[in-house]
């Protein structure tokens, strides 16, 4: 039940040694950007600090952020972040349910009025008065309403609530409606990804512990400590995009020697995301590390954005499938054609005219 | 026998003055540049072999790209300048007299002269209505719209804060998203690229069959008539 222990205290409960949780500070403040003075802020702040009540809450989504989230790299954090939610609210992996686990938003919501942060991992169905997400046996819409009310903040978990994702894409059934534009009154900061890489979950809520004040966001708001450059501008491949170097086929042996991948439709030029530095899996390795171009989950809409092979994309907003070099190529050569026809029939007009005047 | 010369008198006009024929050139060359090496970023040559390090064709390309497009927008700046401070058909392209019905009409006369229903067309000391209608929706609502999505694409690299994104970089979430705007100023080539096929077939056409010079226009800035008709 919720308490005022601070994250030290529970980490230690957990049985996580000082040294351990040293290294973690350290870690955090280089994810983080920071400089290695801030390692003693950071260790300060965990250790005096209150913790901050999260509660995570799941709309329409596939648990995909969950399951990126306990895998977060070190594994302090994990242990520390994960033990220290699921003193709150989150369904999907609390040893609460039912009734008693809809006792505990209440008793968050009137406890920590004004001071919890509510995270959410998917979106709220609006169609049918909400009943494609039904949550406690009521639309997720009205907990997602009821719970922002007297948040202090929302923590948009991933693509599905931070753009809507496949749920939303075209025709969107449901009308799965992205967390900002249902939740007006609150700052929301948008964690995007399909999922979000563990690293930059973990790293979010730390910095809102930490300096106990929101992550600095960009236009469309998101962290951009984690969103400020595209994957392109980290791409350990970008060389050879410079120097025109592309795999132009899966087997080819530009695949082999690791080149762009630009031209099989790779989106991290498009692409706002931490892949291309703080990787996967601790570090692994991300998609264009494994030999696949990045198909831009983390941007906006990102399954109506035709097909993950193709750079130049297809165009929806004339109804029919339109791709701008092959229309464009189409109407190039039918305007060249009429051109020259036109011309013909102009030089037979004029060579006429030229008869008549002479016969006049 | 008649053997003297054929005497047909000609007017000229001056039109354009010297910095305003230098701009449609540098314009002209800008944009052939612009949609080469733009084509070129959407679509790369074949791959070049060895190691990253032995070539550069894609920055070299997007430079070439990059370079083209400030040489586009100062001279649209300038040309903007000159509307001003030029002579009085210098503003025609910035101008569109939409409420006026003298110019509906004319464009309509201009449209059948086209569809070869005309016996021929009316003499203009600057564009013709159709080719104005033309150069007001490609060059400047065109030019535009292809100069705040390129500068949105280009704050993309020159990144957050520098100046390119303090004034562009609104336009991507307001598009959509970055593929969205990349799409949008790929269309926007295709349409320039046809305008300028069209542009070149007429000005040839009617240099020749018209009443009045265009090229040479273009270049010496004199508006020659063939005849002294209205």
């Amino acid at each position: 039940m919720p308490t005022t222990e601070t994250y030290y205290e529970v980490m230690r409960r957990r049985g996580i040694t000082r040294r351990s949780f040293l290294k973690f500070c350290s870690l955090t403040a280089t994810a983080l950007g920071l400089a290695p003075a801030f390692a003693g802020k950071i260790a300060h702040a965990m250790e005096t600090k209150p913790r901050i009540p999260v509660v995570w809450i799941h709309g329409l989504e596939c648990t995909c952020c969950s399951e990126s989230f306990i895998r977060s790299a070190h594994p302090l954090v994990s242990d520390v972040i994960l033990s220290m939610i699921s003193l709150d609210y989150d369904d999907v992996i609390m040893a609460a349910a039912g009734h008693q686990a809809e006792a505990i938003l209440e008793e968050v919501r009137h406890k920590h009025a004004g001071n919890y942060i509510l995270a959410v991992e998917g979106n709220p169905p609006l169609n049918q008065d909400g009943m494609s997400c039904i949550v406690g046996g009521r639309p997720f819409v009205e907990q997602l309403l009821e719970m922002a009310d007297s948040c202090k903040a929302v923590v948009s978990w991933g693509s599905c609530a931070s753009w809507g994702c496949v749920q939303a894409a075209r025709p969107n059934p449901t009308r799965a409606t992205p967390v900002h534009e249902v939740i007006r009154d609150k700052p929301v900061i948008k964690v995007p990804g399909c999922p979000p890489i563990a690293e930059v979950m973990t790293g979010v809520l730390t910095y809102i512990l930490t300096f106990d004040r929101l992550p600095e966001l960009d236009r469309q708001g998101r962290p951009l400590m984690f969103y400020g450059q595209r994957i392109h501008d980290k791409c350990y491949r970008r060389p050879h995009f410079d120097a025109g170097q592309f795999v132009e086929a899966w087997d080819d042996e530009a695949a082999r020697r690791g080149y762009c991948l630009y031209k099989m439709g790779c989106k991290g030029p498009t692409t706002y995301n931490a892949c291309s530095t703080i990787r996967w899996n601790g570090g692994v390795s991300f998609p264009i590390q494994s030999g696949h171009g990045c198909i831009g989950c983390s941007e906006d809409g990102f399954w109506d954005k035709g097909s993950f092979y193709q750079h130049v994309t297809d165009t929806h907003a004339f109804g029919i499938e339109a791709n701008a070099d092959r229309t464009g190529i189409a109407v190039a050569t039918g305007v060249g054609a009429a051109i020259a026809a036109h011309a013909a029939v102009s030089v037979y007009k004029h060579a006429q005219d030229k008869k008549g005047d002479d016969q006049a | 026998m008649n053997t003297s010369l054929p005497h047909v008198k000609q007017t000229a006009v001056y039109v354009y003055q010297a910095p305003l024929r230098a701009w449609h050139w540098i314009n002209a060359l800008s944009i052939t540049i612009l949609a080469i090496s733009g084509y070129l970023i959407g679509s790369p040559l074949p791959t070049l072999s060895g190691e990253a390090s032995d070539h550069y064709a894609m920055g070299y390309i997007r430079f070439a790209h990059f370079a083209a497009a400030y040489v586009f927008v100062i001279a649209f700046l300038f040309r903007i300048y000159w509307a001003f401070a030029g002579n009085r058909y210098s503003h025609q392209l910035f101008t569109l007299p939409f409420w006026r019905a003298r110019f509906w009409h004319e464009l309509i006369h201009e449209v059948r002269w086209y569809a070869f229903k005309e016996v021929e067309p009316a003499k203009y000391i600057g564009h013709n209505p159709l080719a104005h209608l033309f150069m007001v929706v490609i060059i400047t609502v065109g030019g535009l719209v292809m100069i705040v999505t390129g500068f949105a694409l280009y704050s993309e690299q020159t990144g957050l804060g520098s100046w390119q994104d303090e004034m562009f970089g609104w336009v991507i979430p307001f598009v959509g998203q970055s593929q969205d705007v990349r799409m949008w100023h790929h269309w926007g080539m295709w349409v320039i690229v046809i305008f300028v096929m069209l542009h070149v077939y007429t000005a040839i056409r009617e240099d020749i069959m018209s009443r009045q010079s265009l090229i040479s226009t273009m270049i010496s800035g004199w508006r020659m008539f063939k005849d002294d008709r209205p």
